[in-house]
């Protein structure tokens, strides 16, 4: 889905978003209140200047509107690769997006991701998956790599990689099965409006995608683990 | 006597870092935790899933501390890895401890668990933050072979302090992945010296990325681990202003430098070229006047 | 992957102390040995879980070996092996032993 067709059906017109290059940015509003929208687009290469550029509008919405919702607009083949990137640290400017992301919930803010496009390993790991609540289209695609890619790398035949797919969602691409693992809070399609409204009147706290993930049998051990490794005396 | 961290296990690691005789494992290899996923793939698992994680002290403080183990799939994180390093850093914000260490030596997600590895890496990241948030500082140590990318090159800098050593690599897309995709003109992933000098300790020392630099010994590992346990830089909102600066500032002076040598000769270091032969006392004392600070 | 268990009886060196102990590393080449008490009768049961397929044989006699040099008994040791040559598998049971029976410091 484009971003004018995706920002019309999510606010039938009441928005003042802006587009440049492959950055988005603006306030739109909704069900009586402003929220604040801040994206990529163009299944964008996330560089070290755009994850700047994103941390910046993030950390100005905190400073200038206190406790106003953000809509992470998410479309992204992931972190750009380039040595250009790799020199100047990316992971630190990555990094400062996600902080900026964790401090706006933990002032307040509601923030919700919405995957609309791609959302590749890297670029939606710092980004979009920060977020307090995460929904993607039901035409979006969610990924770390493709099968190709990730049989080449693992040495695993592709076929084999596909037919664990049919039965584990652990490998495949796709918003199902990050549903399933508990990384979405849910996939959106029809009244994208109503599903906004529902999404930012939702409650903010703890991290609840391995909870979730084992509830709905997509990835149960996490859950297990880390409670063990939190709670387990010391012997 | 010197002892290399990084030739030695995570085992080792962290055992030499933390106060002799303090380790107590969580879910240690006798527990059998192991990956879920390898097995359907036919893949080796390890006791442990590449990662020690537990409690122990540091100069008599009370700390939590990981260890990666890179000789196992790059100490790659899959499910059971990532929960063991989230559920630690959860356990911080329950029990405020004096720091959590984390020994990082990770290629970033475990492909072979590919989705289970990429939420994983986000658990941790978030888990980090709360700890962060709740006044517990969070330290990096990053030696190993394999050094520190992907996802974990994010990981790192969410923490209060890094420290790094000459031989420590930290990043996010390896040299192997940026020549995969764009060429060997673009990253030639097998010259040494421009990878080091790309995204070794040195060059993160002087960009600011690491806030100490150390030699290859366990012993100064641990030393600097002591000297951070002070350091907490909660992540506020005057904070992050002061890190978007330093980010905007770094990338305003070195936005068009093609290779660290250019950094390095704009950040006033007369000898750029020589920065590689440099001891580790003598690279600092030509760094400390010169080198960024985040 | 491959499974064997081996069960070796009549070892004379009861275990010495309650901590297990992890040796090696499950990469490539190399092989990770995890040792422990266990209450079993006496036996020293030996588990393998090895990426080498149809080496059973050779298994044995390496383990036999080790056997034969160390006569444990009530010991469980596990291991993940990724193709080790024998002589790394020796190499590291030993080791495991060591560390096994090294009074704590």
């Amino acid at each position: 889905m484009d971003v004018d067709t995706l920002l019309h059906a999510l606010f039938l017109g009441c928005c003042n978003v802006a587009q440049r290059g492959d950055f988005i940015s603006g306030t739109a509003s909704i069900a009586a209140q402003t929220i604040s929208v801040v994206g990529t687009a163009n299944r964008a290469a996330i560089g070290v200047e755009l994850a700047l550029q994103l941390a910046a509008e993030v950390l100005r919405v905190v400073r200038e509107h206190p406790g106003r919702a953000i809509l992470l607009l998410v479309d992204t083949l992931g972190q750009r690769l380039r040595r250009h990137d790799e020199l100047l640290g990316i992971n630190a400017y990555m990094a400062h997006l996600a902080k900026a992301i964790d401090l706006a919930e933990r002032s307040g803010h509601r923030v919700v991701s919405l995957v609309y496009g791609q959302a590749v390993s890297g670029g939606y790991i710092a980004g979009g998956m920060m977020a307090d609540a995460c929904y993607a289209l039901s035409s979006a695609e969610i990924s770390v790599m493709n099968l190709p890619a990730m049989a080449r790398v693992t040495k695993i035949p592709q076929e084999r990689l596909e037919q664990l797919s049919r039965t584990s969602p652990v490998f495949a691409p796709g918003a199902e099965n990050y549903l399933k693992m508990g990384a979405l809070d849910g996939i959106w399609s029809g009244d994208l409006a109503e599903s906004l409204r529902a999404a930012l009147q939702g409650k903010s706290g703890a991290d609840q995608r391995r909870a979730r993930g084992a509830e709905r049998g997509g990835r149960t051990t996490a859950m297990l683990v880390s409670e063990r490794v939190r709670r387990d005396a010391l012997k | 006597m010197k002892q290399s961290y990084h030739e030695a296990s995570a085992r080792k690691r962290l055992l030499g870092v933390l106060d002799p005789d303090s380790f107590v494992e969580l879910l240690p290899p006798q527990a059998r935790v192991t990956s879920p996923h390898l097995p359907a793939l036919d893949l080796p698992v390890a006791f442990d899933d590449g990662v020690v994680v537990g409690a122990g002290a540091l100069n008599g403080r009370r700390v939590l501390a990981a260890s990666e183990e890179g000789e196992f799939m790059g100490g790659a994180v899959g499910e059971v890895h990532g929960a063991k390093l989230t559920g630690l850093l959860e356990r911080a914000v329950a029990q405020k401890p004096d720091a959590v260490l984390l020994l990082l030596e990770s290629g970033g997600v475990r492909l072979h668990e590919a989705n289970a590895g990429l939420i994983a890496v986000s658990e941790i990241m978030r888990a980090l933050l709360a700890a962060r948030a709740a006044g517990v500082v969070v330290i990096a140590l990053i030696g190993g072979t394999y050094g520190c990318f992907g996802g974990m090159g994010i990981v790192a800098k969410c923490c209060d302090v890094v420290i790094m050593s000459e031989e420590g690599r930290l990043g996010m897309s390896g040299p192997e992945v940026i020549e995969t995709a764009h060429g060997v003109e673009e990253f030639d992933a097998r010259d040494r010296a421009l990878v080091w000098r790309t995204v070794g300790g040195k060059h993160r020392y002087l960009l600011g990325d690491a806030d100490d630099l150390v030699e290859d010994d366990i012993a100064a590992f641990r030393a600097a681990a002591i000297r951070a346990l002070d350091a907490a830089r909660p992540p506020t909102l005057d904070n992050l202003l002061a890190e978007h600066a330093f980010l905007a500032q770094r990338l305003h002076l070195f936005g068009t430098c093609r290779d660290a040598l250019d950094i390095w000769r704009a950040l006033g270091l007369k000898t750029a070229e020589s920065v590689a032969l440099l001891d580790t006392a003598g690279f600092l004392e030509a760094a400390e006047k010169i080198r960024l600070r985040g | 992957m491959e499974k064997h268990q081996f069960e070796f009886h009549g070892g004379r060196v009861r275990a010495p102390k309650a901590a297990p102990a992890l040796v090696g590393v499950a990469s490539s080449g190399n092989l990770e040995v995890l040792i422990e008490p266990a209450k079993l009768n006496g036996a020293c049961r030996i588990e393998i879980s090895t990426a080498a397929l149809g080496f059973g044989k050779i298994w044995e006699a390496v383990l036999r070996d080790f056997f034969e040099r160390h006569q444990l008994s009530d010991v469980r040791i596990s291991v993940n092996d990724v193709g080790a040559t024998p002589a790394v598998v020796s190499l590291r049971l030993d080791q495991a032993v060591d560390e096994f029976t090294r009074p704590a410091s």
